[in-house]
């Protein structure tokens, strides 16, 4: 069975070259060869899922080798894979919701020419993801990561056309860097500490490390989690990558991609676990990310900018609930999952409406599509609904286990985060409502697009809508699933241990006060874009609004310490470069070249002359013999 | 055998007078190889050296090595000098000017402190007392020779065999011309002229003159004038063709002197 | 006679060769005065030879001679090509070898 573990990964990529490599003789049948290779993966990946349900639970890790990537003495680096309930889970994530992108791919990017080549960098995509989460070790982990920083620079600037798409791409790439930078620094010293890569070996003797040393590792981890889950600091390429079509969107912020991060501190929890101080400034950022992405999203009018920061603020939930250690690790992995049904099939309906009010993505050109779009309707408003967290749907389950689990972190920092984690929910609320009823209530707010053709909008083609009834259906039942019997909880302790903390509030509490933050949160978003009728044109809105449709100045911050200070650090270098190194490297080829041009005259090309030198250095010579014997 | 190794341990007398004559004999000899203008003395005065050199080398004991210096030295490797001489340009004379800026006073200057180095370091080491080679030679000179050179330096003289080979083949690929089209026959060479119709018979002779052989004086046609044609092109080629056009002035003016340094004479006589 | 002489009239002979070298342009007789250095040194063996009693100098006399002979032969060779292509034997104008 463990066989299969390298079919996971080889039939994406196969695909990715076959339709890269392919021509454009495959553009007929691009697509649907694209899909097919996910939809392979995906049935392999059920079928070891069925495999492991037959086995206990502590048989469960399956491995396989395939060779030696490096054979080094004392530097061992094996292309080798582990599949554990983890990673299952990520695999069955990622080529389930991955497939139905795909095949809702078919109907969205029907006009595109470069469809073929589209599905091949999403057929990389979902490859790289697999390695990633499927690697046995920190070093082919890196490769899937990069893989995945590859996939999503091709896929965010598909539409290189627009050159905002094309600085998007640049500005995803770059950002994410800085995160490859700190995984790097954390295998190194990974291996420097441990002397191996492998995951095994590594959390095994995870004791023999002192704290400081786990601690730096964290921390460079959390650096690298930060940068593709798109947290505070390294957040501000997300709402940029709403450049790339929305697919894309729906697979970076859904499936693949940012979830990276959060596998990757779930992944370690044996390195986080010794590191408390670590431990704490992931919550940390988690926490700030939450309210960033939640108040960025109040204030968007752009729908995919809106449920990028309403991802941001989601995956901040995750981070939180991966600092808080064993408590939270399979709490944050839950709500990935449910997460990933909702927010996709979010991102499918918002795509979706898109394609139908000729790709306008104002919603305050939206209004009352309730009627002309009635399944995109149904199913991003099931999404809605379960994105907020109501009663009985999927993130009304997954969140609720976070905060309450925040709760039970104890003492100040419980009570703290516990009420980020409430405000988070009632912020989510208030925007998800707005989304809401900016798009699909109120009334025609329609305008012609810039070729003056009026949008007449009209319900999607069967390739698209049938992938969001399924998402639709997963962001209902998951989480009620996944709760009912703690199943989830034991599908997963094996791997990432679990310890039901003292929480000071009662779960009844945590659930009750949920509501009332839900509630109130709804009810102010409808006071305010339900009952009168929504401008067209935004109003100048209050300072914080303002801030926040500017990502809360993270550009402008970005712009005046990073860019501003790094072009005169440059220009300091340069300075330093031109005068002082150039001066020596220059000076020392000026006097060379001098005293060249004088010796050249010595080289007149008579052997005569070059005789009497050579006659003259003996006569030097035996002066030298003869005075070293008489001294 | 007594009296060979007497020669090698002790200087007589007789040795020391051979010496600084002949050792007089060779400096001289030296001097004149690098002072001589034509290459050809250069030559003659270095066999004369090596002679001498060879003499020194039966007075040193080293029998079978002053044979040799005069077989292989003078007699081969000389004789090749002088052939190379001979085939570059025997009467082409060198310039002693220097053109060389600063290169002869640098040269003196350099020959002059090595020379006293090497000659103070001489004085330096004190070599005074000559064990002479008559226990060596006690089992027969050559035969001691060959012992080494078969024995303790086999290989050296292995390896010198290898270098005689190499220098034989490096001098044939380094003379030798490819031709690139095959040699014309004779037969070949006389229907060309027919045809080119240019000079049909034999070249004409060289210019007789009647003072001395004329193989450098240009023949003079019937109306007179010199012909290029009478001289062989590398005569031409090295410039040493003879000018004859001014020689009847000359050879007057020769006869008017003679024949005035006669009455003259006779002036004198009267 | 001190037999040390013959050392003296070797390292004259050697001076005398080397300085022309230094000072002839025709490469025959260039070529004559390093021959004739050559012949110092072995002067210089042969002395030696007598002075230690052995006769590992006069060997190696021996092998100069035969190293001597293969030196003259390519050396001439040379001169003799570099005669053909030039018509010229001076050593002065075979000088592209410069700047």
């Amino acid at each position: 069975m463990e066989n299969l573990i390298a079919l996971l990964i080889a039939a994406p990529l196969l695909g990715a070259a076959v339709l890269l490599c392919g021509g454009r003789r495959l553009d007929k049948a691009g697509h649907w060869l694209g899909t097919l290779f996910a939809a392979a993966s995906f049935g392999i990946g059920v079928a070891l899922f069925t495999d492991m349900l037959g086995r206990a639970a502590d048989d469960r890790t399956l491995s396989q080798k395939l060779y030696t990537w490096i054979p080094v003495e004392g530097f061992q680096a094996d292309v080798a894979f582990q599949l554990d309930q983890l990673s299952m889970t990520f695999v069955l994530l990622i080529s389930g919701v991955g497939t139905l992108i795909h095949v809702y791919s078919i109907g969205y990017m029907e006009h595109d020419e470069r469809r073929r080549r589209f599905f091949g960098y999403l057929n990389l995509f979902l490859a790289a993801m697999l390695l990633l989460v499927l690697a046995d070790n920190y070093l082919l982990l890196y490769v899937g990561w990069e893989g995945v920083g590859l996939a999503s620079y091709l896929l965010i600037g598909f539409w290189q056309h627009k050159s905002s798409a094309a600085t998007a791409a640049k500005k995803a790439f770059l950002v994410n860097r800085v995160g490859d930078m700190g995984l790097s620094i954390a295998i190194m010293l990974l291996f420097t500490t441990f002397g191996t890569f492998a995951f095994g070996p590594v959390f095994a003797s995870v004791g023999n490390a002192t704290e400081g040393k786990l601690t730096a590792i964290a921390l460079m981890l959390l650096l690298a989690a930060c940068g593709k889950s798109a947290q505070v600091p390294l957040q501000s390429w997300l709402g940029d990558a709403m450049e790339g079509p929305t697919p894309v969107s729906a697979l970076i912020h859904a499936a693949t991609m940012v979830t990276a991060g959060v596998y990757l501190i779930v992944r370690s929890a044996a390195v986080f676990n010794g590191a408390p101080d670590a431990q704490l400034v992931v919550t940390v950022v988690g926490a700030v990310t939450l309210l960033f992405g939640a108040i960025v999203g109040c204030a968007k009018d752009d729908i995919k900018k809106a449920l990028a920061g309403s991802t941001m603020s989601q995956i901040g939930y995750m981070i939180l609930a991966a600092g808080l250690g064993p408590i939270g690790y399979v709490f944050a992995i839950m709500h990935l999952v449910t997460h990933g049904f909702f927010k996709a099939g979010l991102f499918l309906g918002a795509g979706s409406v898109m394609h139908g009010m000729n790709d306008e993505v104002d919603m305050r050109k939206y209004g009352a599509l309730r009627k002309f779009m009635p399944v995109t309707f149904v199913t991003f408003g099931l999404g809605y609904l379960a994105i907020i967290g109501f009663p009985g749907l999927s993130g009304f389950f997954s969140k609720d286990m976070i905060i309450e689990a925040a709760f039970a972190k104890g003492g100040t920092q419980g009570w703290i985060l516990g009420g980020v984690t409430l405000l988070g929910a009632g912020i989510t609320a208030f925007y998800m409502t707005r989304v809401m009823l900016l798009t699909f209530f109120g009334e025609k707010r329609w305008q012609p697009d810039a070729a003056g053709h009026e949008p007449h909008p009209h319900e999607s083609p069967k390739s698209m809508t049938v992938p969001m009834v399924i998402l639709a259906f997963g962001s209902v039942f998951a989480g009620a699933f996944f709760e009912i019997g703690e199943r989830f909880l034991k599908w997963l302790e094996p791997v990432t241990g679990y310890e039901h903390g003292n929480s000071p509030v009662s779960a009844m509490a945590v659930t009750a006060s949920t509501m009332v933050v839900l509630v109130v949160g709804v009810g102010i978003a409808w006071s305010m874009y339900g009952r009168r009728p929504v401008p067209v044109l935004a109003p100048r809105g209050s300072l914080l609004t303002r801030a926040a449709r500017r990502d809360l100045f993270q550009d402008d911050f970005n712009h005046v310490v990073l860019v501003r200070g790094g072009e005169h650090l440059t220009r300091s270098l340069v300075y330093v470069d031109h005068s002082l190194v150039d001066g020596v490297v220059n000076g020392t080829a000026a006097s060379v070249g001098g005293l060249s041009g004088r010796l050249r005259k010595l080289q007149n090309g008579y052997a005569r002359s070059y005789a009497v030198s050579m006659f003259g250095g003996t006569a030097i010579l035996i002066a030298a013999t003869l005075l070293m014997r008489a001294v | 055998m007594s009296t060979i190794a007497a020669a090698a341990t002790v200087t007589s007398t007789g040795e020391a007078v051979q010496f600084w004559v002949l050792g007089t004999v060779a400096v001289i000899g030296a001097l004149s190889t690098i002072l001589m203008k034509k290459a050809v003395h250069s030559a003659l005065s270095l066999a004369g050296t090596m002679i001498i050199l060879a003499v020194f080398y039966l007075a040193n004991g080293a029998y079978f090595l002053g044979v040799v210096q005069v077989i292989v030295y003078t007699g081969a490797i000389m004789m090749l000098f002088l052939f190379v001489v001979m085939l570059v340009g025997v009467t082409a004379a060198d310039s002693l000017k220097e053109t060389l800026k600063g290169q002869r006073w640098m040269a003196l200057l350099c020959a002059l402190g090595f020379g006293t180095l090497l000659i103070a370091g001489i004085a330096h080491a004190r070599l005074n007392h000559f064990n002479g080679l008559g226990r060596i030679n006690s089992g027969g000179h050559v035969e001691g020779l060959a012992t080494l050179i078969f024995t303790k330096y086999v290989f050296a003289f292995e390896i010198t065999g290898a270098l005689l080979i190499t220098a034989a083949v490096g001098a044939m690929v380094l003379t030798h011309r490819e031709r690139t089209e095959r040699a014309a026959t004779q037969r070949e060479l006389a229907e060309r002229r027919v045809r080119e119709g240019v000079q049909l018979p034999p070249l004409p002779a060289p210019g007789v003159y009647a003072r001395h052989n004329a193989v450098d004086v240009a023949g003079l046609l019937p109306d007179g004038t010199p012909s290029e044609l009478t001289v062989s092109k590398t005569l031409r080629a090295r410039g040493q063709i003879r000018d004859v056009s001014s020689q009847a002035l000359s050879d007057l003016k020769a006869l008017e002197q003679a024949s005035a340094e006669r009455l003259g004479r006779e002036e004198a006589s009267q | 006679m001190n037999p040390v002489n013959y050392l003296y009239l070797a390292a004259l002979l050697f001076t005398i060769g080397a300085s022309g070298v230094l000072i002839r342009k025709n490469a025959i007789v260039l070529f004559m005065c390093v021959e004739l250095m050559l012949n110092a040194c072995n002067l210089a063996f042969v002395a030696f030879s007598r002075m230690h009693g052995n006769l590992d100098g006069q060997i190696i006399a021996f092998f100069t001679m035969v190293v001597a002979a293969a030196e003259v032969v390519v050396g001439l060779a040379i001169i003799v090509s570099l005669f053909r292509t030039r018509h010229s034997a001076s050593v002065d104008d075979a000088s592209l070898m410069k700047l």
